[in-house]
């Protein structure tokens, strides 16, 4: 005690002193982390299940590939269970155990939760995938997207379309839409019925259907369809549906000339192919994908092989891919920020400019609204159940088939 | 057109069918031990992946499989009623319900550590095949999985009505103190119903993954449509379960085809408020 009085440091003191540095403690840590901590955010359980996990295959080789590259991150892994809120109060969990970076989170409703977690406690989220035009165009400040819009998605889809017709000499007549009723699935129906109208297309849009992704199957929506008896089926699902879908065309017999997903997942799934082998073939998707030729990509690819050794394809393209990337991007942010404060990180992800990356398109670059829009979108069509570039010609390995074989017959 | 709506109502009838059967184990268990079982879907989901096993490692087909899965099914009810639940019977429902919602989420979990979240299909020979009835479509696999729904359901009314084990176990439903003063056996045949109930959702669940694929996600969704189709049907009531199954199955396909398709669901949940509202104790149950 009489020490304390000589010194003039009280007990009080002392206690202020040990709590100013107990609160203290997690900002220094922090700041002088030499790795980035990042949380990535996927529905690694629930019906999204499937492409959450996909994603999560491309955050656990991420660090890997980086490190190689200069870059050094730590993943925080987490499943948003395909629960909106789920995933917010996560957001809020790993933003309390010292995330300094979200990325994530693939459904848009989810993405849109986690936003407004990050907005609010200023911590940056990068959306991996995430189409919802709202993402970007509510004012967010601590966001960026590398991913497609809805109207992009679908913009680029139907010109492939286009593209395609032209391609082939094929001619459609008279299309149906079929759409997911969740977030994204609305916001591409919002897209097309802005879009459709101004697009020049050669063929009439009969009707858009909307269905319930967790219905047991789609028997309903194919006799509607068969009843409208387009020649084009335009679709936007996950891979669950895309296999009630097709199995239920064959089934009700019903032959369009061609299935195309202008912008969606589900049909170059592994669960796609597994569950229908030959049917599954032909099918179309117009969306980005990764660029084979590019270096970063076969470093990806090699990372994912390894870790991944029975898996078909050399990577999962799109969801691997795309994730990524994002973290890629956070990476990058936190190099040139030389710091792991959400403000810096921001403004340093604000001035991202990448050239060497996987996605097909061209460098990494956000707008004011933090969209990148130099994304590209190429034509897959499923060949021997692996989904295989058909279009643009300079990146083509196969030619487009069209009109799609007969379900009949299929070996 | 009109063959398009008669080709709705036969696939909605059908699946109503299948629906029945799976809701019929929910609705026998409730009726006689009083326990409602909130992991009566993913139990319903265990027996599609034991289906799934048996045919993509033995090449079985699900419509023979689903006797010997109905076998072991009974095995596990009549282990898991004597072991476990037993000890919740009489207790508050709170407790009952926490219980079994805690097994639910178990048996999710194990399947996605063991299976992971992807759909496993059955790719039958006949899978895709379909019957051409003039102008009227209906698949194979549904109408063989429909048929095998009604041989199960009309087994299981014969035993209940034409044996003596069955007669017991509705004198405990019908009145449980006379029931023990006569000198039956509960606890005994709280066990065997219990393992009946779960017989049926073993059968229901091997025919189900001939039309839809098996996935650890659709435990929930299997759990509320069958307590929908129960409490339609009238809880503790057999043929309530079979007629508010087939009462779905038509209505959703129909609400689908006229109305909107992504409204199916929330049409059973209209009818659900509508038979709530107007006979709360369903179409078939009796007024307590």
């Amino acid at each position: 005690m009489s020490s304390c009085i000589r010194s003039g440091v009280s007990r009080r003191h002392l206690l202020a002193g040990a709590a100013a540095i107990a609160l203290s403690a997690p900002a220094i840590v922090r700041a002088q982390t030499p790795t980035l901590k990042i949380a990535h955010i996927a529905p690694r359980s629930g019906y999204l299940a499937a492409p959450g996990q996909a994603c999560h295959r491309g955050a656990l080789i991420a660090p890997k590939v980086l490190a190689d590259y200069g870059y050094r991150v730590e993943l925080m892994h987490v499943d948003s269970e395909t629960n909106v809120d789920v995933a917010r109060t996560q957001a809020e969990r790993v933003i309390s155990e010292g995330a300094s970076v979200i990325v994530g989170a693939f459904e848009s409703a989810a993405t849109l939760a986690v936003a407004q977690v990050c907005e609010q406690r200023k911590v940056p989220l990068v959306v991996s995938l995430g189409s919802a035009p709202q993402i970007t165009e509510q004012g967010y400040q601590f966001l960026v997207r590398n991913f497609q819009t809805n109207p992009q998605l679908l913009a680029n889809g139907l010109r492939a379309i286009k593209d395609l017709m032209a391609a082939t000499g094929v001619e459609f007549k008279k299309a149906v839409y079929l759409h997911a009723n969740d977030t994204f699935g609305t916001g591409q129906r919002q897209a097309m019925d802005k879009t459709f109208p101004t697009a020049g297309m050669p063929f009439t849009l009969a009707e858009s259907i909307a269905y319930d992704p967790k219905a047991q199957d789609l028997t309903v929506e194919v006799t509607k369809i068969r009843a409208i008896n387009p020649d084009l089926v335009l679709i936007i699902t996950r891979a669950p549906d895309a296999i009630k879908l097709v199995r239920d065309m064959v089934r009700q017999r019903f032959e369009p000339k061609a299935i195309i997903s202008p912008g969606s997942p589900g049909l170059y799934d592994e669960e796609f192919y597994q569950a229908l082998g030959p049917l599954a073939d032909y099918h179309m998707v117009n969306i980005p994908w990764v660029n084979p030729k590019a270096p970063m990509t076969q470093a990806l690819e090699a990372a994912f092989k390894t870790a991944h050794p029975n898996n078909r394809f050399a990577a999962d393209c799109f969801n691997v891919g795309f994730t990524y990337e994002a973290i890629l991007i956070a990476a990058d942010a936190f190099k040139r920020a030389g710091a792991s404060d959400g403000a810096a990180l921001m403004a340093a992800l604000k001035t991202t400019d990448i050239a060497d990356h996987v996605i097909i398109g061209g460098p990494i670059r956000f707008d004011d609204k933090g969209q990148n829009n130099n994304i590209a979108s190429a034509v897959m069509q499923n060949r021997n159940r692996v989904p295989t570039v058909v279009l643009p010609k300079e990146a083509a390995v196969m030619a487009p088939v069209l009109p799609m074989p007969p379900w009949q017959g299929r070996t | 057109m009109a063959s398009l709506y008669v080709n709705v109502v036969i696939q909605g009838l059908l699946t109503g069918l299948i629906y029945g059967l799976m809701a019929l184990g929910l609705s026998v268990i409730f009726g006689v031990v009083r326990v409602v079982n909130f992991a009566h879907g993913e139990f319903a989901v265990v027996a599609m992946y034991a289906a799934f096993i048996l045919f993509s490692r033995l090449g079985l087909d699900p419509l023979v499989t689903m006797l010997p899965i109905a076998a072991g099914f009974f095995v596990i009810g009549y282990i898991l009623q004597a072991t476990l639940i037993q000890r919740f019977v009489g207790r508050p429902e709170t407790q009952q319900f926490i219980l079994l919602v805690g097994v639910a989420i178990i048996i999710v979990n194990v399947l996605l550590m063991q299976f992971g979240p992807d759909a496993q299909p059955v790719n039958l020979s006949y899978g895709f095949d379909s019957f051409l009835i003039g102008p009227v479509i209906v698949d194979k696999s549904r109408i063989y999985a429909a048929v095998a729904a009604v041989a199960v359901a009309t087994v299981l009314f014969a035993f209940f009505r034409h044996t003596r084990t069955g007669t017991a176990i509705r004198a405990c439903a019908d009145n449980l103190t006379g029931a023990g003063v006569v000198g039956l056996d509960v606890k005994k045949l709280y066990a065997l119903t219990f393992g009946i109930g779960l017989a049926c959702v073993g059968a229901a669940g091997a025919l189900m993954v001939t039309i839809a694929d098996a996935a650890p996600s659709l435990g929930p969704a299997y759990t509320l449509l069958a307590f929908i189709i129960v409490i339609i049907g009238g809880l503790g009531s057999m043929t309530g379960a079979l007629v508010g199954g087939v009462l779905i199955g038509v209505s959703e396909a129909l609400a689908g085809f006229i109305l909107v398709p992504a409204m199916k669901s929330m049409f059973s949940f209209a009818l659900l408020i509508l038979v709530l509202v107007l006979r709360p104790q369903g179409l078939m149950g009796r007024r307590t």
